[in-house]
C-alpha cells in the first residue's frame, strides 16, 4: 500500500516542475536518514552493552578464564572469585519460581480466555496487568516483612517436620532464603505467564474448540485436547519469557534470598542469585580484579537472559503472528 | 449402565479442573490484594506531612522526610524522558513508516531483546559507561540507564500506535501533494497521539519504580539535590536501604515511601488505561 502511495507523489508534480517535485524528495530523504539514525541508536546500544561489558570484565576473564564458572569461592581479602553459588543459586530460585508459577498461570490464562465471562474477564486482566506493574522493590518489602516470617514459621516448619527426610527440606528454618526468593519470583512471573498464554490461547480457531465440542467432549476434554496442543509452542515460549524475567530480577530476590554465598541444596539455606550479588556488593567493590568479576557475572547473566529470551521471542511470534492474530 | 457413569465421571472431572483454573485466577488476585493492601495500612499508618516536606536524618534522630528523594526520583525520571522520547520515537516512526521488511524486523528483534535486558545489567552498563570514565557517581548516569530501559517500550508502542492510523488518512494527505515527512508530523502522529502518550506514560511508569540501575549510578545523597554529575537520592533506592537497615524507623519511612510509589505508578497505569479505552 506504502509503495503505491509513494509513486503517486512522484508521478503527480513531476510533469511541470522537476525542482517541485525534488525538494519534498529531500526532505523526506533527510527525515527518514535521521529516524534511521534513531533507530540504529538501538541496535547500538545493545552492541555497546555487550562490548563494554566484556572491556571491563576482561581483568577477571584474563585471570581466572573458564574456571571462573566451576570456582566455588568468593573472596574479596584473597582476591579469588568464582560464580559457581551464583549460577547454581539463580537457576535454583528461577527455577522454584516456574515450577510455582506455571501451573498457577496456565491456570488463570485458561480461565480468562476459556471460561470468564466478559464483565469478569476484563477487571481479572486489568487486576493481573497491576500485580505486573507494581516496582519490585515494593514487593521485595512486602516479602520481606510479611511473606519471610509467614514462610519461616508455618511453612518451612511445617516442611521440615513432614516432608524433612529429603534433602531439600533440611537445614533450620531462616525464613530467608532459596525458597522465598522462588516465591517471590512466582508472584513476579505469573502475570507475565497468564498474559502471554492468554493472547496465544486466544490466538487458537474457535472452529478447533467446535469440533472437539461437537464430538461430545466436556470442556476440560476440549481444552486440554484442542486448545492446548494447539498453541503448544507459544505457551512454552511464555514460559521461557517468564523465565527470562525471573533471571535477571533483582530487587526483590536480593532482600528476601539472605545474601550468603552458599552452594547447599536445603530450600531453606540463605543464598545468593548473580543479580543480587552485584546489587549487594557492586557499590562497595573496589580494585579492578574485583569489579571486573562482578562485572564477569554480569555478563554470565546476561549471556542467560540473551539465549532464554531470543527462543521465547520466536516461539511466540511464532504462535501468534502465523496463526493470523491474537487480538 | 456403564457408559453413563463414565460421562459422570467425565462431567466431575470436567468441573474440579474449571474450579480449579478459576482459583488458579483468585490466588493471582489475592496476592495483589495482599501486597498493596498492606502497603496502603502501613503506608498510610506511617505517612504524614513531614514526610514530604522534610529532608532525612541521620541515623538516630527521629522523624525526618524523603522530600530530597521524592524530587530526585522526579529528576531522574525527566532527565531520563528527555534522553528516551525523541529516541524512541524517531525509532519508532522508522520501524513504521520506512524501514524495509528486513530491516524492520532486526530492528524490532534489537529492540525486544534489549527491553528483556535484566535492568540491573543496564546499571552495570551505565556505570562503565559513565561512572568509571568520570569517577563519580552522577545523576546522568542513572538518567542514562533508565533511558536505556525506556528506549524499546517507546520505540515497540509509538510504532504499533503509527501502524494503527487508517492508511486512507495517509493517501488522502498524498493526494494534496504534501511530503511524506509532514504528513508524518502533520497527519499520521497528531492521529496515533493516544497510542504514543500511553506508551510513554507505561514506560515512565516502569522507570519510575525502577531499583536496581540506581544503586551503583544514582547511589543516593545524604545532601539533597545538588546538580546532575554529582550523586542524587531516589524514592525506591530509598526504600531498599531502609527496608533492609536495622532501625524501625527506617523501615517505617520505607513503608511510607512505598505507599508513595505505588500510588504514584498505579496510578499512571490506572489513568492511562481508563483514558485509553475510552478512546476505543
Amino acid at each position: 500500500m506504502m509503495k503505491k502511495s509513494e509513486q503517486a507523489t512522484t508521478l503527480l508534480p513531476g510533469l511541470r516542475h522537476k525542482e517541485a517535485a525534488a525538494r519534498p524528495r529531500v526532505g523526506d530523504r533527510i527525515f527518514s536518514k535521521v529516524t534511521l539514525f534513531f533507530a540504529l541508536l538501538i541496535v547500538l546500544i545493545l552492541a555497546g552493552l555487550l562490548i563494554a561489558l566484556n572491556i571491563d570484565a576482561w581483568p577477571a576473564v584474563q585471570k581466572f578464564g573458564l574456571s571462573f564458572l566451576t570456582s566455588v569461592s568468593w573472596d574479596p581479602v584473597r582476591e579469588e572469585f568464582g560464580a559457581l553459588p551464583a549460577v547454581y543459586g539463580t537457576l535454583l530460585s528461577s527455577l522454584i519460581g516456574l515450577i510455582i508459577a506455571v501451573p498457577v498461570s496456565i491456570g488463570s490464562a485458561v480461565f480468562l480466555s476459556e471460561l470468564a465471562p466478559e464483565w469478569l474477564c476484563r477487571p481479572c486482566s486489568f487486576l493481573i496487568e497491576m500485580l505486573a506493574a507494581i516496582p519490585s522493590v515494593i514487593i521485595g518489602l512486602w516479602g520481606l516483612f510479611v511473606m519471610v516470617p509467614f514462610i519461616r514459621n508455618p511453612i518451612e516448619k511445617w516442611l521440615g517436620s513432614s516432608l524433612g527426610f529429603l534433602p531439600f527440606f533440611q537445614g533450620p528454618p531462616f525464613g530467608v532464603g532459596f525458597l522465598s526468593a522462588g516465591i517471590i519470583l512466582a508472584i513476579m512471573v505469573i502475570p507475565i505467564i497468564t498474559a502471554v498464554s492468554r493472547d496465544v490461547m486466544r490466538a487458537v480457531p474457535i472452529t478447533q474448540r467446535e469440533a472437539m465440542l461437537a464430538l461430545g467432549a466436556t470442556r476440560w476434554e476440549m481444552i486440554t485436547r484442542a486448545v492446548l496442543p494447539y498453541c503448544r509452542s507459544g505457551l512454552i515460549g511464555a514460559v521461557i519469557l517468564g523465565l527470562g524475567r525471573a533471571l535477571g530480577e533483582t530487587m526483590a530476590v536480593t532482600m528476601v534470598i539472605g545474601n550468603s554465598y552458599n552452594l547447599t541444596p536445603s530450600l531453606f539455606s540463605p543464598g545468593v542469585t548473580i543479580a543480587s550479588k552485584v546489587a549487594s556488593e557492586f557499590s562497595e567493590a573496589s580494585g579492578d580484579l574485583y569489579i571486573g568479576s562482578l562485572i564477569e557475572l554480569a555478563l554470565v547473566l546476561f549471556g542467560i537472559t540473551l539465549l532464554v529470551n531470543i527462543i521465547a521471542r520466536l516461539l511466540v511470534w511464532r504462535s501468534i503472528s502465523v496463526r493470523g492474530g491474537g487480538e | 449402565m456403564n457408559r453413563t457413569e463414565g460421562y459422570l465421571q467425565r462431567r466431575w472431572f470436567n468441573r474440579l479442573m474449571l474450579v480449579l483454573c478459576g482459583c488458579a485466577a483468585a490466588i493471582t488476585i489475592i496476592f495483589l490484594a495482599l501486597i498493596l493492601g498492606y502497603t496502603f495500612i502501613n503506608g498510610i499508618t506511617y505517612f504524614n506531612l513531614d514526610f514530604i516536606t522534610q529532608a532525612s536524618k541521620p541515623v538516630g534522630e527521629s522523624g525526618g522526610g524523603m522530600r530530597d528523594e521524592i524530587f530526585g526520583t522526579f529528576i531522574l525520571v525527566g532527565l531520563a524522558s528527555v534522553i528516551a522520547l525523541p529516541v524512541g520515537l524517531l525509532a519508532g516512526i522508522f520501524l513504521a513508516e520506512f524501514a524495509g521488511r528486513k530491516m524492520a524486523s532486526a530492528i524490532r528483534f534489537a529492540a525486544d531483546i534489549l527491553a528483556g535486558v535484566p535492568s540491573i545489567i543496564v546499571g552495570v552498563f551505565a556505570y562503565a559507561l559513565l561512572v568509571r570514565p568520570l569517577h563519580s557517581y552522577s545523576a546522568l548516569s542513572a538518567g542514562v540507564a533508565l533511558a536505556i530501559i525506556m528506549i524499546p517500550v517507546v520505540a515497540r508502542t509509538a510504532e504499533e500506535s503509527l501502524r494503527l492510523v487508517p492508511g486512507s488518512q495517509r493517501e488522502a494527505a498524498l493526494a494534496l501533494g504534501i511530503s511524506r515527512w509532514r504528513i508524518i508530523l502533520g497527519v499520521i502522529i497528531p492521529g496515533a497521539t493516544t497510542g504514543i502518550v500511553t506508551g510513554i506514560m507505561l514506560a515512565v511508569a516502569r522507570v519510575a519504580g525502577e531499583t536496581a540501575p540506581l544503586i551503583f549510578t544514582a547511589l543516593g545523597s545524604a545532601f539533597g539535590v545538588q546538580g546532575l554529575t554529582v550523586p542524587i537520592g531516589a524514592l525506591p533506592l530509598q526504600i531498599y536501604r531502609y527496608a533492609l537497615s536495622p532501625y524501625s524507623d527506617w523501615q517505617k519511612q520505607a513503608w511510607a515511601a512505598a505507599f508513595l510509589l505505588v500510588i504514584l505508578v498505579l496510578g499512571i497505569n490506572i489513568v492511562v488505561r481508563l483514558v485509553s479505552n475510552r478512546r476505543k
